[in-house]
């Protein structure tokens, strides 16, 4: 499904490029989920983003269901974006002049899925059913964290690349959260790659990688 | 603390200059246009007071009749023991250059109240042929060379194009040995009774000229008004701007223990500075402006008033700082409202800009509120106002009430566009474009008046040109108009013109001068004739006016004198004379469009009988057409006469025309490039914060090019829309040009007629204005790297 091979990615800073990822590899099949842990600013987002096809690596291979997604252009990797990868982003990113139930739809819209019957249910099991109609900014942290969330599996894509979804969530909404995500998954075959802080939540799912000094090692020593 | 804080409000400027940017040129902008605008008045009305106070002090005496007075009657006053003195005033040409003339008698000229000088050594010189002359440096430079002068002396206090000399040598040159153009006397001189028939005790001259001048001056301000607001405009948008996004950095430094009032008075300091920064620079600007349209206005108030202005700019002290008052002005009057939230922010207000949703929506019914009081005012100011500035005030109302309207209406047709919109993305478009109304609304508040007041102004001249056009044709119905050196002359050519083959008439005209109601007023005497039963352009009349007229019975007059006294065809009207007042009838009205004074029209008997003196000095010719070019050929070969034919006169008076607008167009373009400029900056100013709302999109799967098409679309559409509504409101103001303004300045009224071309090209300009101003935010958008925009993602919460 995910296959990333050997993917390195510098930022250049005032101090000098600073290399985040060193040849990270990662494999991830369909029906199967993948918690991405690591400390503050190891990377865990640059990759996320690389693997969706918002950034560009500077060496390494990435591919989903075997289509290679470095060397897209830019419009192929939006059509990524929009067709097969569901973000559930860091910092939510809700379209702030759009109201909940449109921020829900958009981009099962936009891939052309809209399905109303599986936006209800993610609206219900999101706990969103009584702020469809409210706009974004009149939302707390963690109800806007689960719109993003229920934005991104609303298109029913076949990866789901969540960065904290739950960071923002009291335990029991969090556990809930959770347990839909791997209940799509497990329904659907769509992979999952989560980047969690929460060893706890990291347990419940599949797999596990750490990323560490620009790769991937082993679990740390809890 | 001073310090750090300054430091602290400076460091946002330094971070964005675009900002800091925009409210300069906006100051600029503003500043520039009102205080170019001032320069060009300043200077009009200085050269009529210059030209007014050569020979000041005291009364003037002046013939009832508004005609010089015999030197007789100064003689009879000086041996009736009245202090008089004469002065005889003329326009004379040496050469190619025009010169006004005024003669004083220095014997008898009051102390001071001409700059002749003071010695009496001087006097002879002065007195004896070849006499001496006092002009401006200028003039006399331009003069250099030419035979037939007195000597010329320099002189700081005599206007451009005027010579002060003594009234024998001027009565010389000016052909009128026994005639006194006033009487200058001590200060509360009476008309002794034997004389008051004739003779009257009269306002200067500078009155009459700044009562003509002052609609055309009153109407640069309004148009300077209007400029100013929408350069402010930019400047409120800047500063607002400023003040949401220094909210959490203010909102900090209030936690860290800043006293409202420092903060406050901190903020008042930094807007002071950028005031006098961006007045400093608009005055400069300003100035430049004035010296551009300068010559157009020096032309167009000689072709319409006669008033001579020279084309260069002298500038006081007082105008600079009147320039820096009104750019501080200007800026606090954008800032208050921010000063005020600074004032009233508490250390735990929300760090967050105020919410778009409610506010947007709190301000568009704040808005629409205030724009139907507007309105409510310009109707009560419609029907009760009867002044000029009763017309300018309701012209302001409309126009800031449509404004107001304008954010509401919009959001209201997003609204509605948006129900039916069909896919994500226009839905998206069309509730995005609602939120940038917030953002953008002052901006489009500026294009709306800028198109609106194009639209007015524009559908005004052209009406008027149309109109104006086609009376010129029916008023020139002869093919020569010709004027010779005096009656004698012209009697001789008309003698001979009669016998001329191919002349079917010779007519004589005439003009005598008189007052009425307090102004001047010319009699136009002419010979009855078909030219003027069937051209003549006549709004209203009795039944046969002409065969009233002809026998004396009535006469007509202007449309300028029939509104300012209130007069219909039958009313009764008494003309002073020299011999008593003329008891007649108005006849018939007639339009007389570019005229500025009162003109009564009469049968050349009528008017010799009351100004026997009346010189026929002009003729009327009526010719077939094919021998048209012998005669004007033959006619020019003669000495002192002066042909026009028809097609010149037109010309000339087109051109007249012509120079009248072409200040009122110019200013007219400048403040749609000034809302043009809003637009932009408006856009620029908010694209930083754009990068961050779209990101979101491009995550999802929009590509940077469509969003940049989006964007552009957007931006194209918005002011569409805007110049749809600009349409009505130009209209409104067209009506209010010529129905309110229009006959309460001038005194002529137009029909107003509608020209869908300069619409179609105003929208397309709108249109285009839209692109422009989006284009550079779309391209970055365009050229935006991913890193950029993921960082936005950060940024934004
Ligand atoms: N555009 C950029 N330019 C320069 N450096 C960047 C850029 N984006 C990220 N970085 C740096 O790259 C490193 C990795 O960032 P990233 O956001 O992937 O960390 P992270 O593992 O997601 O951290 P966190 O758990 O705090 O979210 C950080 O040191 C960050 O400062
Ligand atoms: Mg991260």
């Amino acid at each position: 499904m995910l296959e990333i091979r050997d993917i390195a990615k510098t930022y250049p800073t005032a101090q000098g490029p600073l290399a985040v990822l060193r040849g990270v590899s990662l494999d991830l099949a369909g029906g199967t989920s993948l918690a991405l842990t690591g400390e503050s600013g190891s990377g865990k987002s640059t990759l996320l983003h690389l693997a969706a096809g918002l950034e560009k690596a500077d060496s390494g291979h990435i591919a989903i269901d075997g289509a290679p997604v470095t060397g897209l252009d830019d419009a192929g990797r939006a059509r990524l974006r929009r067709e097969t990868v569901g973000i559930v982003f860091q910092q939510f990113n809700l379209i702030p002049s759009l109201d909940v139930g449109r921020n829900l739809a958009f981009q099962a819209r936009l891939a052309g899925r809209a399905d109303p019957d599986w936006q209800a249910v993610l609206a219900e099991r999101l706990g969103l059913a009584p702020l469809l109609a409210r706009y974004p900014e009149q939302l707390s942290g963690g109800q806007q964290q689960r719109v993003a969330i229920g934005r991104a599996l609303a298109a029913r894509p076949r990866l789901i690349l969540a960065d904290e979804p739950t960071g923002n969530l009291d335990e029991a909404t969090g556990d809930a959260v959770l347990d839909l995500l791997l209940a799509l998954v497990a329904e659907s075959g769509a992979a999952l790659l989560m980047v969690t802080h929460s060893a706890r939540l990291a347990a419940r799912l599949d797999a596990r990688a750490h990323l560490h000094a620009g790769r991937i090692g082993a679990e740390p020593v809890a | 603390m001073t310090a750090a804080l300054a430091q602290a409000l400076a460091s946002y400027w330094r971070r964005h200059p675009l900002e800091l940017a925009t409210l300069l040129v906006g100051l600029m902008v503003a500043t520039a246009l009102w205080s170019g605008v001032q320069a060009l008045n300043a200077e009009a009305r200085r050269s009529y007071a210059e030209a007014a106070g050569l020979v000041s002090g005291g009364a003037r005496i002046v013939a009832a009749d508004g005609q010089r007075l015999p030197l007789s009657d100064y003689v009879a006053l000086r041996r009736a023991g009245l202090r008089v003195s004469p002065v005889l005033e003329g326009e004379w040409r040496a050469g190619d250059v025009d010169l006004h003339l005024v003669g004083v008698e220095p014997m008898t000229l009051p102390r001071g109240a001409a700059p002749i000088g003071e010695e009496a050594a001087a006097l002879p010189a002065f007195v004896l042929p070849p006499g001496r002359a006092f002009a401006a440096p200028a003039t006399i430079a331009r003069l250099a060379g030419r035979p037939g002068l007195p000597e010329l002396v320099a002189s700081g206090q005599v206007p451009e194009g005027t010579l002060l000399l003594d009234i024998g040598r001027a009565a010389g040159l000016l052909g009128l040995p026994d005639r006194v153009s006033y009487l200058l006397a001590p200060a509360g001189t009476g008309v002794p009774p034997a004389f008051a028939d004739r003779l009257t005790v009269a306002e200067g001259p500078a009155d009459d000229l700044a009562r003509l001048t002052d609609s055309f001056h009153l109407n640069l301000t309004a148009f300077g008004f209007l400029s100013f607001l929408v350069g402010l405009i930019i400047v409120y948008a800047a500063i607002g701007l400023a003040f949401e996004r220094r909210r959490p950095m203010l909102r900090t430094l209030r936690a860290l223990g800043v006293p409202a009032r420092g903060l406050a008075l901190a903020l008042l300091a930094e807007i002071l500075a950028l005031a006098l920064l961006g007045g400093a620079a608009g005055m400069a600007g300003g100035y430049l402006m004035a010296a551009a349209l300068l010559p157009d206005v020096a032309a167009s108030l000689n072709g319409l008033y006669g008033a001579h202005v020279p084309g260069r700019l002298a500038l006081d002290p007082a105008w600079w700082l009147a320039g820096l008052g009104i750019a501080t002005f200007g800026a606090l009057a954008a800032a208050g409202d921010s000063l005020w939230r600074a004032f009233h922010l508490g250390p735990l207000a929300a760090a967050r800009p105020e919410a778009w949703l409610g506010a947007l929506r709190r301000r568009l019914v704040w808005q629409a509120g205030a724009a139907v009081l507007l309105c409510a005012l310009a109707l009560a100011l419609l029907l009760l106002g009867g002044s000029l500035l009763a017309g300018f005030a309701l012209m302001g109302a409309l126009l800031l009430g449509a404004a107001l309207l304008l954010p509401g209406l919009l959001a209201l047709v997003l609204a509605a566009l948006g129900r039916r919109a069909k896919g994500p993305v226009a839905h998206w478009l069309f509730a995005d474009g609602r939120q940038r109304l917030g953002g953008l609304s002052l901006a489009l508040m500026a294009l709306l008046l800028a198109l609106g007041v194009n639209v007015g102004v524009g559908t005004m001249v052209s009406s008027f040109r149309a109109t104006f056009l086609g009376w010129l044709d029916q008023r020139l119905g002869a093919e020569i108009y010709l004027s010779a050196p005096d009656g004698a002359a012209a009697e001789v050519i008309g003698a001979a013109l009669a016998t001329t083959p191919g002349v079917t008439a010779a007519l004589p005209i005439g003009a005598a001068r008189s007052r009425f109601a307090g102004a001047p007023l010319e009699i136009y005497a002419f010979t009855d004739d078909p030219l003027y039963r069937e051209g003549w352009p006549l709004l209203a009349a009795l039944d046969r006016p002409w065969d009233r007229v002809a026998a004396g019975d009535a006469v007509m007059v202007n449309e300028q004198m029939a509104r300012r006294a209130g007069l219909a065809p039958g009313d009764a009207l008494a003309i002073p004379t020299a011999t008593g007042a003329w008891e007649t009838r108005v006849a018939g009205v007639y339009s007389d469009y570019g005229n500025p004074e009162a003109q009564v029209l009469a049968p050349v008997a009528q008017v010799r009988a009351r100004w026997p003196e009346l010189e026929l000095r002009r003729l009327a010719v009526r010719a077939d057409p094919a021998s048209v070019p012998a005669l004007l050929a033959d006619l020019r070969g003669r000495e002192g006469v002066d042909v026009t034919d028809r097609a010149g006169l037109r010309a000339s008076a087109e051109r007249v025309f012509e120079k009248t607008f072409a200040v009122t167009l110019a200013l007219n373009t400048l403040t749609l490039i000034v809302a043009g400029i809003a637009l932009l900056t408006g856009l620029l100013t908010l694209a930083e914060q754009r990068l961050g709302q779209l990101a979101p999109l491009w995550a999802l799967g929009l590509t940077r090019r469509r969003l940049a098409a989006i964007e552009l679309g957007q931006a194209v559409a918005l002011a569409g829309l805007t110049a749809l509504a600009a349409l009505p409101l130009g209209l409104a103001v067209a009506w209010v040009l010529t129905e309110v303004i229009n006959p309460r300045a001038f005194g002529w009224r137009l029909p107003l007629l509608l020209f869908p071309l300069d619409w179609a090209r105003l929208f397309l300009f709108a249109l285009a204005t839209g692109a422009l101003a989006a284009l550079w935010p779309a391209l970055r958008l365009a050229r935006a790297a991913p890193a950029d925009l993921i960082r936005r993602f950060s940024d934004e919460r």
